[in-house]
């Protein structure tokens, strides 16, 4: 009797003492009731602070906010780290019941719950990336879908990558060979082999949108190979860029802005802004619109973005040329996955 | 394929298996002594993310890698402490409070890592040292004797932690405990304590093979960095047959033929990626199925001790 009174207070101890250790998440906070807000709710695989693509979406829904007049006017609710799908499905399920205007599953490996999420709330607005299927071929009308046309970000690293390397190795660190990754690494690939036909793209996968470290010895395993110029997707990159930093080789970004971990060796970066998909998608939803549209961001619509780092000079001939193929792929005389159109 | 077999190439993975070999070794040789006496761990994912965690905060507020060090082995100990409290007093399933601990670090060290990083950051980690003479040896200076600190560290362990299990007082009482605990109770073995000191060496080394993460082959914290590497220790430690040794060998094989699979795409060998990637895992399962040491389990792990019954 006394041992099982010993082991209950030990028990409850314990308990509360990992209760105090786990602070509670700060609520959303509430807004006025006076005037209804629009809700948005975004549920991301990573975290909001990934420098990556999580972050990317993240920042896109600030800067609507901002302009929308605030948390009272726009409210943003999230749930972050839900690279376990099941996980997502069920916070993605629990938004739409609690009456949210729209619903973004920010992943394209939520597609299929998403697609048996939606027909049970009518009523609710829906969107996810990146994809460009809204699921209207399954009868379904309140998806939207968005993706970003990675390639062409991607073709013309490739091209700075090439036109700066000294060794004539370039390394992509790359993570899943699928979805905006595979995008990304294609037009790399190509924008290399495009300008300079002698260069050689050694190509590497993890498996993974997370591994860090075995991003890192991918990172290590082409500079050993002779690659001064790297790039790579996905939040895991962080480690293949201290590898960059520790052994003096460039870095090339995309999805979110990277120099924070490497202030001297990111060279440029693509950057995603989504507010053009997301101001749209508001829009509509508030004129009753819930879905049936696909979005892109490109050069073009300005959705895709080149950003220098100041601290990391690029020569002017390089970064002209890098306009020009921008200008290229603007005007459609450039594919970004094979090169120019004749 | 006769691209693979070039001095550099060869020179190459030999030096990154070293590398990716560190924090495993830590990991699984903590995770042998808690085995060892009885007692299954699967938290070690968790304990590293924490060991990670607070190695790295540490090393950053204060500058000085070693509190760090220190700090992650701090944070190990109190991980280790929990598991001992909930399934050697406590006598929980130790197969599910493992796994819950696992979970609890890994929404700790992310909560932390949110609350006061914020975001990525970076810091100069561990740095190479060549060792005198021996790192003067062509090729072979450059691959063994050129390495940071922990890394050294963990291949010193290796025979450190054979002889304590195999030669002393302590790692007599420790087989004893894992192998027929009351019997080792009625020679006056304090089988409680020595369960507790195992479990928390363990968790002081899981804590240091994510500082080994953190400070000195990554050098930063991202949540979920160890993205499963506790769990590949663990199976090390079967794999190696619960010597030290034995789980030296598994873990060089591990990470050699992780390293391998890089230089197989990036030399461009016709092999889809995602076979590549597989590669290291299906060769530890083949090899786990093929070496049928099971003889060799310590007979009461995952076991609960209670003094009187049998």
């Amino acid at each position: 009797m006394k041992k099982i009174v010993v082991r209950i207070a030990l028990l409850v101890a314990l308990v509360s003492l990992l209760l105090s250790a786990c602070a509670q998440p700060a609520a959303p906070t509430q807004p006025a009731q006076e005037e209804k807000p629009f809700r948005v709710a975004v549920v991301m695989p990573s975290t909001i602070t990934d420098l990556a693509f999580s972050q990317s979406f993240f920042e896109a829904l600030k800067k609507v906010q901002e302009e929308e007049g605030g948390p009272s006017k726009f409210e943003i609710a999230y749930s972050e780290g839900m690279f376990n799908v099941p996980d997502a499905a069920a916070a993605i399920r629990d938004y739409a019941s609690q009456g949210y205007d729209l619903v973004i599953a920010h992943g394209s490996q939520y597609g299929t719950s998403l697609s048996q999420i939606a027909p049970d709330f009518p009523e609710t607005a829906f969107a996810w990336g990146t994809s460009l299927d809204t699921f209207q071929a399954q009868g379904i009308n309140n998806v939207y879908a968005y993706q970003a046309e990675s390639q062409e970000g991607g073709y013309v690293l490739g091209t700075i990558a090439a036109l700066m390397s000294k060794s004539g190795v370039l390394g992509v660190c790359g993570p899943v060979n699928a979805g905006d990754a595979k995008l990304f690494v294609d037009g790399f690939v190509a924008g290399a082999k495009n300008a300079r036909p002698d260069i050689q793209v050694n190509v590497t996968f993890t498996g993974s949108f997370s591994d860090v470290s075995l991003m890192a010895s991918a990172a290590e395993t082409h500079i050993a190979a002779g690659a001064d110029m790297l790039t790579g997707s996905s939040q895991s990159v962080v480690g293949a860029i201290g590898v960059a930093k520790d052994k003096g080789a460039y870095w090339f970004g995309t999805q979110w802005e990277q120099t924070p971990v490497g202030p001297e060796t990111v060279v440029a970066t693509q950057v995603f802004d989504w507010t053009i998909v997301i101001r749209d998608m508001v829009k509509s939803v508030r004129a009753g619109v819930l879905g049936g549209k696909a979005y892109t961001l490109t050069f073009k619509n300005g959705g895709l973005k080149l950003v220098y780092n100041d601290k990391v000079p690029v020569p002017d001939d390089i970064k002209a040329k890098a306009q020009e193929t921008i200008n290229g792929i603007m005007n459609g005389t450039i594919d970004p996955l094979s090169g120019p159109k004749q | 394929m006769a691209e693979l077999f070039t001095l550099p190439v060869l020179l190459g993975i030999i030096y990154s298996g070293i590398r990716l070999a560190t924090p495993y070794l830590y990991a699984a040789i903590g995770e042998t002594f808690a085995q060892r006496s009885g007692v299954l761990n699967l938290g070690v994912d968790g304990i590293m993310l924490m060991g990670a965690y607070t190695g790295f905060y540490i090393a950053m507020k204060t500058g000085n890698l070693f509190f760090g060090l220190l700090g992650a082995a701090a944070a190990g100990l109190l991980m280790g402490l929990l598991m001992s409290i909930v399934s050697v007093s406590l006598q929980a399933e130790q197969g599910i409070s493992g796994i819950g601990l696992n979970l609890f670090g890994l929404g700790l060290s992310t909560l932390l890592f949110k609350v006061t990083l914020g975001g990525v950051e970076s810091i100069r980690g561990f740095q190479p040292i060549r060792i005198p003479l021996l790192g003067q040896i062509p090729y072979l200076g450059d691959i063994f004797f050129n390495h940071n600190l922990l890394v050294y560290g963990a291949f010193l362990l290796v025979p450190l932690a054979n002889f304590v299990l195999n030669k002393t007082t302590f790692g007599l009482k420790v087989r004893a405990v894992g192998q027929n605990p009351q019997a080792a109770d009625t020679l006056g073995v304090n089988v409680t304590l020595i369960r507790y000191t195992t479990v928390c060496l363990g968790g002081i080394l899981a804590g240091i093979a994510g500082a080994s993460l953190s400070l000195a082959l990554i050098n930063l914290f991202q949540e979920n960095m160890t993205s499963g590497m506790g769990f590949i220790a663990v199976a090390l430690v079967y794999f190696g047959g619960w010597r030290p040794w034995g789980v030296m060998g598994g873990a060089l094989l591990f990470s050699f033929v992780n390293a391998l699979q890089l230089w197989v795409q990036v030399k461009g060998i016709n092999i889809p990626s995602d076979i590549a990637v597989m590669m290291p895992y299906i060769l530890t399962i083949i090899a786990l199925t093929l070496s049928g040491r099971r003889a060799r389990q310590p007979q009461a792990l995952t076991k609960p001790f209670e003094r009187g019954e049998n």
